[in-house]
Parts: C-alpha cells; structure tokens; sequence
C-alpha cells in the first residue's frame, strides 16, 4: 500500500471541501473493496476522505411513499430493515445472498454499487489488464474466464461486476443520490451510473471526481411477488456465476407486470426491457419464459471458460419465473 | 478536522476490551495489525488479510467484521473487543467452555475469528436479523445447524473442523446464550 493522507471530517461539506483540496482524493466508506485493492497496488489512492463519521446512516420513507436509504446504511442494516423486509424482500435477499455476516456489518450502500470487479486478472498485477492498466490488454479474453460476461462486454474487457445489492437496487428503479463538490445535487439511475467498457474499460462509471453519494431512493414498492435467485460455486460466501432478480405480477391469469435483472453476466447490472415487455398482458407459460429468455440472451457471447452462463442464466430465469407466477413447470 | 500527512504518522486512540491506549500509527496501519503488532493482542489472527477468512474477526461495539480490512485511525470513535477480552486461560468464557467441551478446533487457528464471529452472530439472531435462509422467530435457543453454518459462512476453518464447531456454537446457543 502506498503512503496516503487522511481525513474524518464531520460533515459532508467538509467532505466535499476535503476531496476539492486535494485533487485525486478519494472516499472511504467501509473499506472492504477499497482497502483491499490498496493493499494490493492496484488502487493508489495518495488521500483518503474517510467519511464514516458522516450522517448518512438512516433509512426513511419518502413523500411519494417510496424509500430514501443512506449512503452508509451498512447491508446488515438494510436487509433487516422492516420496511425493506416488508416491501422490498427481492433487496433484503439479494444482500443476504453476498458477502459474510462480517463483511455485511461493514459494507455500505453506496460502496457496494460502486466495488470493483473480481476478475482474476484484475486483482493480480502481474498480469495484463486493461481495466488496470488502459492499453496493456486483456488476459481473460482467450484465457481462463469462467466468471466473465456474456453481455456488454468489448473487445477490451469481459470483467462482470460483482454486486449483488445492485441487481436489486437496479429492478427496482432505485436512483443514485449525489452531492458535487460545487455544492449541486444529482441524481442518477444505476444505468446511467455505470458505463460499459468499450475502449476505456478503466472508468466504471460516471460520477464526477469529488462527486459524494449521500443517498439511493427506491421508488414505492412494486406490490407484488418478487425474488433473488443467485447460483454460485458454493452454498455461501461466493459472488454469482448468475443472478436473478424478478418482480413480476399476476392478476386473473396474466402477468400484468414484470420488472427482471440480472448478475453476474454484465458489466453493470444488467436489464432487459424489451423482454420485460414480452411477458406483459400473457398468461404464464414455460414457453412465455423460454421466449423471454430469448430476448435476454440475444446478444449473449461465451468466451470459452464461460459459455455455461447462456443456458445457466436461460435456466435460472425460466425457474425463477416459474416458482413466482405459480406456473405449471 | 484536519488532514494527517502521509509522511508523519498519525496519533491513534483505540479502545480495547475496555483499555484506552493512546497510539502513534501509519495511516495505513490495519485494525488487525495495531492489534496484534502494536498492542501484542496475538490472540487475533491474521490469515489471507483480504476478507476471506473471517481469522481476524473481532466485534466493533458488539459487531462482528473483519479487522483485515478497516484502519486502525478509522475506529477512534469504537469499542473493540477481541478475543482476550471475552475470556482467560482460567476463565473461560462459556463459548469458549463450549469449544473445548465439544473439540471444536484442530490446530486452533481460526478458533478465535470463530468465537468473536459467534458471539456477533448470536446477536444478530436475538435482534432478529434475517439470513440467507429466511426469516425467523428470534429465540437464541432455537437456532439450528443449518443457520449456523448459513450466518458462520464468513469463517473459514482450514482443518476443516466444521461440524464440532456448529456443535459448540449450537451447544452455547442452546444452553448458555440463551438469556444472555
Ligand atoms: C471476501 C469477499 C466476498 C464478497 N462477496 C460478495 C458477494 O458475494 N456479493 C457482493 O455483492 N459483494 C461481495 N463482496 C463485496 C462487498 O459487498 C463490497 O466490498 C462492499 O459492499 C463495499 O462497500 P464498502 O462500504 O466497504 O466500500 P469501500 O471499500 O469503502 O468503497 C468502495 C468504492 O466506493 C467508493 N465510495 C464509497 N462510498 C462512497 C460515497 N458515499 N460516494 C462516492 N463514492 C463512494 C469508494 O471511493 C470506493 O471506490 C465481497 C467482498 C469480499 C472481501
Ligand atoms: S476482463 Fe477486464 S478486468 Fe479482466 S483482465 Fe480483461 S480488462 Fe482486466
Ligand atoms: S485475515 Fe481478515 S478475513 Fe482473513
Ligand atoms: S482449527 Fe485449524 S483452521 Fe480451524
């Protein structure tokens, strides 16, 4: 780790001034994807805003009878948060399906949306890796790539991202919540907060430098039956080879609506409106799901060690639609 | 609030199973590693440093997380305990008792990170915290194997003593952390 300047201001304005006066600083929030990269190299931040002493723990209801959630609500504290229980169970699974019990009590929200991938090669700074280190290559394309996309991906990077918490938070029409150094305010949608990779698979997404997260606002609660279905390697304790996040509801036979993201298969959390469409206004069927899949999976590519995730991503969905409408397997 | 520079070191208060120490650290000097390189608090362990093994667990006002991966100047504000604050040689704490009653460990090296990760956990059963598994009533004594191995997920035992841990977590559970 190299050496770097810190501090703990009390507030976000003191937050927003100490990123300004020293360009490049970056925030600290629980620091377990953060601290961890440092520890390797791959992250060289020279200061450090930790801003854990800021007040941005609570969650509350909105007007509009949504959910404002805090930049630092840990993930322990929003999967066990009544309401989110409650209204939002497709987000209170998916956090509980990531991580450790250790790792959720540090985690926060806006550090989750924005961890860092867990390729192989990303993490081991004697290989090549464009997100890295722009222009030196990628060692997952033609190499081992069993956990990669399938979706979105570029000639130059293949790298999925991680999170769990923001596949739901993204079927969920949640909004990123910002305040810029200048004092402005933003919002944005995860889509329009994540980039793909394209040619510049370095930059993750699209917050300006300095740019705070202070909160992530969920719209009101879809009434409806809602689920996360991750596979992965073992029972606990392992990122997604894919997920599924679905909300979809059914009334007097048809679905009425349907809101789908997926895990582990995109650079972002990935969504599909085109195939969300496709369900609306049908009665549930396996050959409804295996069509919808289709569309999904239209524009999917294996790279080798990875092309399982097409018929997995295919499978888990068409299962997970199954068990939610009550349709006949 | 004021920056503290790279090159000067920084002047660190922690809080250790109720001992105040004052502190002069690197920045970049881990929980984990002012524990047991500047406090001789040997009795965390140290096994990947990266969040995957769940040795280094120790409770941050009564939390279990990983002291691998926080900041010692991060935790001025906290309470630690680790496992010397939870039980001695001659007195053991009852989960420990229940550890050595029920051989819950072969070399012994994931023993502590198990303990500390076992006692946040079993708080965050009582508090009705919900797991991978679903929901669930909330009395300590009711907890089964299969949530403890769901909620214990993020410790690693490399001699894989698995079962005679769930036993001894579930033992205490049963026993003695039931009105606790
Ligand atoms: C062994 C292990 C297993 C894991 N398994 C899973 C899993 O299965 N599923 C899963 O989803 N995750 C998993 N994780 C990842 C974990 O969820 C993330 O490390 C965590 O959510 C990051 O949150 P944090 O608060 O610690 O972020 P930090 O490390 O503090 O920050 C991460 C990034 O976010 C930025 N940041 C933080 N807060 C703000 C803010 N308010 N405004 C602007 N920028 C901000 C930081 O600058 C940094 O770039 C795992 C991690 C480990 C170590
Ligand atoms: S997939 Fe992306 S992150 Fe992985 S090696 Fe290639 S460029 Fe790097
Ligand atoms: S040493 Fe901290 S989790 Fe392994
Ligand atoms: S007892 Fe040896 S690592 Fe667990």
């Amino acid at each position: 780790m190299i050496a770097f300047d810190y501090i703990r201001p009390a507030d976000e304005t003191a937050a927003l001034q100490a990123a300004t006066e020293r360009p490049g600083a970056r925030f600290i929030a629980g620091g377990t994807n953060l601290l961890d990269l440092m520890k390797l190299g791959i992250e060289r931040p020279r200061h450090l805003v930790d801003i854990g002493a800021l007040d941005l723990r609570e969650v509350t209801e909105t007007p509009g009878g949504g959910l404002r959630i805090g930049a630092l609500v840990t993930n322990a504290a929003l999967a066990a948060h009544p309401l989110v229980r409650q209204r939002y169970p497709v987000l209170s699974q998916a956090i509980l399906a990531g991580a450790s019990g250790q790792l959720r009590n540090k985690a926060t929200t806006a550090g989750n949306l924005l961890q860092r991938t867990r390729c192989y090669f990303f993490y081991d700074p004697a290989s090549p890796c464009n997100k890295r280190e722009p222009g030196a290559g990628c060692s997952a394309i033609g190499g081992f790539n069993r956990i990669m996309a399938i979706l979105g991906t570029s000639a130059h990077c293949i790298a999925s991202h991680p999170s769990d918490m923001a596949v739901a938070m993204r079927v969920l029409d949640a909004r990123v919540e910002t305040r810029l150094p200048d004092g402005q305010t933003g919002s944005h949608t995860l889509e329009a907060l994540y980039r793909l990779p394209g040619e510049t698979p370095h930059v993750d997404h699209r917050l300006a430098p300095g740019e705070l997260i202070t909160a992530v606002v969920l719209p009101p609660p879809p009434a409806r039956q809602q689920s996360y279905r991750k596979v992965r390697d073992r029972a606990s304790y392992a990122f997604a080879l894919v997920s599924v996040a679905a909300v979809v509801s059914v009334e007097e036979e048809r679905i009425t609506e349907a809101a789908l993201a997926f895990g582990g298969v995109g650079p972002m959390p990935w969504r599909n409106r085109e195939a969300e469409a496709l369900l609306v206004g049908q009665a549930p069927s396996a050959a409804l799901f295996e069509r919808c899949a289709d569309v999904v999976l239209a524009e999917a590519n294996g790279h080798g060690g990875n092309d399982f995730k097409v018929p997995l991503l295919r499978r888990t969905l068409v299962s997970c639609l199954t068990k939610l409408t009550g349709a006949e397997p | 609030m004021s920056w503290i520079e790279a090159d000067s070191g920084a002047a660190v208060t922690l809080s250790v199973n109720g001992t105040r120490h004052d502190l002069k650290l690197d920045a970049r000097v881990t929980l984990l590693d002012a524990l047991r390189e500047h406090l001789q608090l040997t009795g965390t362990k140290k096994g990947c440093d990266h969040g995957q093994c769940g040795a280094c667990t120790v409770l941050v006002d009564g939390r279990r997380i990983n002291s691998c991966l926080s900041l010692a100047v991060m935790h001025q504000a906290d309470e630690i305990t680790t496992i010397e604050g939870l039980g001695t040689a001659h007195k053991l704490h009852p989960l420990q008792a229940a550890f050595v009653a029920k051989d819950g460990f072969q070399c012994g090296y994931c023993t502590s990170g198990q303990i500390c990760s076992a006692i946040g956990m079993l708080g965050e059963w009582r508090k009705g915290w919900p797991s991978h598994l679903g929901d669930h009533a909330g009395a300590a004594s009711a907890i089964d194997a299969a949530e403890i191995r769901e909620r214990m997920s993020g410790n690693l035992c490399r001699c894989a003593a698995y079962p005679r841990i769930v036993e001894a977590i579930e033992h205490y559970a049963i026993h003695e952390g039931a009105d606790t």
